[in-house]
Formats: structure tokens, C-alpha cells, sequence
């Protein structure tokens, strides 16, 4: 998947724009719909992601010459298993408050598509240290989408700003925002506009546009 | 009685997974292009949704509570789906190839799609019985192939229409996933 003149910078900002696992490679909707409601939540939720993503990275990574080929899949996924009970406990233990409104996503970041994809394209095949900066990388494009979807939807739908009100601005609160169909919407307008923003750059770069339809999503969409 | 029609109306149109929980969005954004394929992988999802409530019941009854396990509960679980699933890749891919080929790689992904490991997890902190625990996975399954197939029906319209470049391909699927998103909101006072 990577090339070996990757610098160890592109790999971790990989994950950021180009590779951005929520708009680019549309993988992990679930918590990035369901968790979105307010941006602390959306971030709870990516830092507890990004934790489990570095650790499988390195220890997959760590294993890939062990892991016969057969059972990769099952030994993936209770590796990913354990972490996820690992921040389960720790988040139980210390963040009762966000343990509680992240619920049953939490255990569910087992089965987040996002984590079993890095590990299958990049860390069954990579170095541990360019895995952890793989994992890092996508891990805060993960964050950082998840962080925006929650603040956006948050400011729309109860007028607040991580958690606190807005004095200067009226409260224009659309409560629809906060609901399911809200999430929906809202992803699919983000998406939207950074399809627009990236159009009009690679315009500018004077490259062909790559016109997306439905029939040539990125590769890695259709593999997850 | 009246509680099991109350998890049924519950699992398909209240709380779909889909459209109101969040669970499983993946192949529901992923297979939803062609009617057919939407229906063969909602039949999948039925199927291993039901049998891994049971399954997932049972061990969790039987096995981890007796033995104060709770803790790898998330653990357990995925195994038991992840085996049930490569069970049913090898029914279908025996008996009905064709879908075999329309589901694709997303037939193994049924084990990653999250609506069955948070059927299975919902069961226990329900503290549902174990018919309760089959039929909330069954319906919730068909929650999820009714969610899924609207989608592909509207998906299959939208192919002919004049969508905005920006919008093409996921932006314009979510925003019709919304929509009826909305129209599932009209049943929540229902149960």
C-alpha cells in the first residue's frame, strides 16, 4: 500500500487529509454518526479510537511474521478486542460521565471497520515504528472529523459550544440536528463540501479532475 | 405477549438499528446500490443476528456469569459472531453462488458490522430472557433489511437524476438516508 520512499512525515499526515478515514475513506460511520451529538463526545470518542488503533498497529505489527495467514482475521480482531476492554475499564473507572453517554459505542469500537483496515493494509505489512505513526496519523483524522461533526451538530441543534452556551450569538438551536436524521444530514453536507473544496484545488493545480461517481469510489471503500 | 410485540414494533420501526441507533452503517451505505443484493445481504443479517442472539445468550448465561467473566464479554462475543458468519459464507457460497458473488467481501464484513455485536451486547443490558434475546435479534435484523432496501430503492431512482458534482456518490445517498431517517422519527411514540 505505501511505497518505500514514503517519508515518515507523509505517513502520519496521511491520515489527516489525503486518506481522512471519515470523509475520504467513509470507514467507522457508525460512531461517526452516533457519538456526534456533541463535540466532547466526538472526541471521547476519537481519542478512545486512536488509543486502540496505535496499540493493534504495533502489537499486529509486532506479530506479523508469527500470525499464520489463515486466522490473521480472527487474531486481528481479539487483539483489538482486548485494547477496546482495556479503555472500556479505564474510561469505567476514571471518565465515568463520558462512559456513560458513549455507551454502548464503546465496546463497539471493536467492530469499527477503520482499525481492521490498518491493521490489514498497513501494519500486517510495515515496520512497528511507521504502524504507531500510521496509527497516529489516521487515528487524529479520525479525531479531528468526529470533533467537527460533534461541534457542528452541537452549535446547530442545542445552540451550545462544548457544552457551554453562547453568549453573544441568539440561540438558534434546530433540534434536528441532534437527532439521527441530523446526522445523516450533516455528513452528508461535510462530504459534500470537501468534495467542492477539493475540486476547485485540483482544479487550480490545473490536473484532471477525478470525477467521482458511483461507480469509482475510492478503492478503499469498496474493500471495507 | 404484549412484551414481545412491543420488542418486535420496537427493534423494526421505533429503534430501527439502522436509521435510529446508528448500528451498521457501513453495508448500509456499502450495499445499498441494486434492490436485490440490498435484500440478499438483509436476509444474512437476519439470519446471523437471530443465531448470535441465541448464541451470545447462552454463553453469556451459561459460561461468563457463572464463572465471573463478565469483563471479556466484547471479546467472547465477536468470536462467536466471527465463527457464525464464516458458517454462513459457506451455506451461501454452496447453495446460492450468485449471491455469494453480489455480496462480495461484504458478506466476512457482517462479523465487523457493529449491529450484531450491539444486538448481542443490547440483549444483556436489556436483561432480556432468551426468546426475547432471539426475537429483538431477529427483528432488529429485519429493522435493518427494511432500512436497507428503502435506501436501495431510492438509490436506484437517484442514478437517473442531475446530481450536483459535489454531491455525487456518498453525499447525496446520506442526505437521502436522512430523509427517511425523518420519516422513521413519525413512529417513535409508538411503543
Amino acid at each position: 500500500m505505501m511505497k518505500k520512499h514514503d517519508s515518515k512525515l507523509k505517513i502520519l499526515t496521511n491520515g489527516l487529509i489525503k486518506n481522512n478515514p471519515t470523509f475520504r475513506l467513509v470507514l467507522g460511520t457508525c460512531p461517526t454518526l452516533a457519538v456526534t451529538t456533541s463535540a466532547i463526545n466526538g472526541l471521547g470518542m476519537g481519542l478512545a479510537t486512536t488509543f486502540v488503533l496505535i496499540c493493534s498497529n504495533a502489537l499486529i505489527s509486532l506479530l506479523r511474521k508469527v500470525i499464520p495467514d489463515k486466522v490473521r482475521i480472527p487474531a486481528y480482531v481479539l487483539i483489538i478486542a482486548t485494547f477496546v476492554t482495556i479503555v472500556q475499564m479505564v474510561m469505567r473507572k476514571y471518565i465515568p460521565s463520558l462512559y456513560e453517554s458513549l455507551g454502548l459505542f464503546i465496546p463497539l469500537i471493536v467492530v469499527n471497520c477503520i482499525i481492521l483496515a490498518r491493521a490489514e493494509a498497513f501494519a500486517s505489512v510495515n515496520p512497528v515504528g511507521d504502524s504507531i505513526l500510521d496509527g497516529l496519523g489516521i487515528g487524529a483524522g479520525f479525531t479531528v472529523s468526529l470533533t467537527c461533526m460533534g461541534l457542528l451538530r452541537e452549535f446547530f441543534g442545542a445552540g451550545t459550544f462544548f457544552g457551554m452556551e453562547v453568549g453573544a450569538l441568539p440561540n438558534v438551536a434546530m433540534s434536528v440536528f441532534v437527532i439521527p436524521a441530523g446526522g445523516f444530514i450533516m455528513f452528508g453536507l461535510l462530504m459534500a463540501l470537501i468534495n467542492f473544496v477539493s475540486g476547485k484545488i485540483e482544479l487550480k493545480r490545473q490536473v484532471p479532475v477525478y470525477e467521482q461517481t458511483d461507480d469509482d469510489m475510492p478503492e478503499e471503500v469498496l474493500n471495507d | 405477549m404484549t412484551n414481545i410485540l412491543i420488542i418486535i414494533v420496537g427493534a423494526v420501526f421505533v429503534n430501527n438499528f439502522v436509521l435510529s441507533q446508528f448500528l451498521g452503517i457501513c453495508p448500509f451505505l456499502g450495499v445499498s446500490k441494486k434492490t436485490e443484493t440490498a435484500l440478499g445481504m438483509g436476509f444474512a443479517v437476519i439470519f446471523v443476528m437471530g443465531v448470535a442472539s441465541l448464541f451470545t445468550f447462552a454463553v453469556n448465561k451459561y459460561l461468563l456469569l457463572p464463572l465471573n467473566l463478565e469483563y471479556i464479554q466484547t471479546i467472547a462475543f465477536i468470536l462467536i459472531i466471527a465463527a457464525l458468519v464464516q458458517l454462513v459464507e459457506m451455506v451461501i457460497k454452496k447453495f446460492s453462488p450468485s449471491l455469494y458473488n453480489a455480496l462480495g467481501v461484504y458478506l466476512p464484513l457482517i462479523t465487523t458490522n457493529c449491529a450484531v455485536l450491539g444486538v448481542a451486547l443490547m440483549n444483556v443490558e436489556d436483561g432480556y430472557n432468551m426468546l426475547e434475546a432471539f426475537i429483538n435479534g431477529v427483528f432488529s435484523g429485519v429493522g435493518f433489511t427494511v432500512a436497507i432496501v428503502l435506501l436501495a430503492g431510492v438509490r436506484e431512482k437517484l442514478q437517473r437524476s442531475d446530481i450536483p458534482e459535489a454531491f455525487r456518490g456518498f453525499p447525496i445517498t446520506l442526505i437521502a438516508a436522512s430523509i427517511i431517517s425523518m420519516a422513521f422519527v413519525a413512529f417513535g411514540g409508538l411503543v
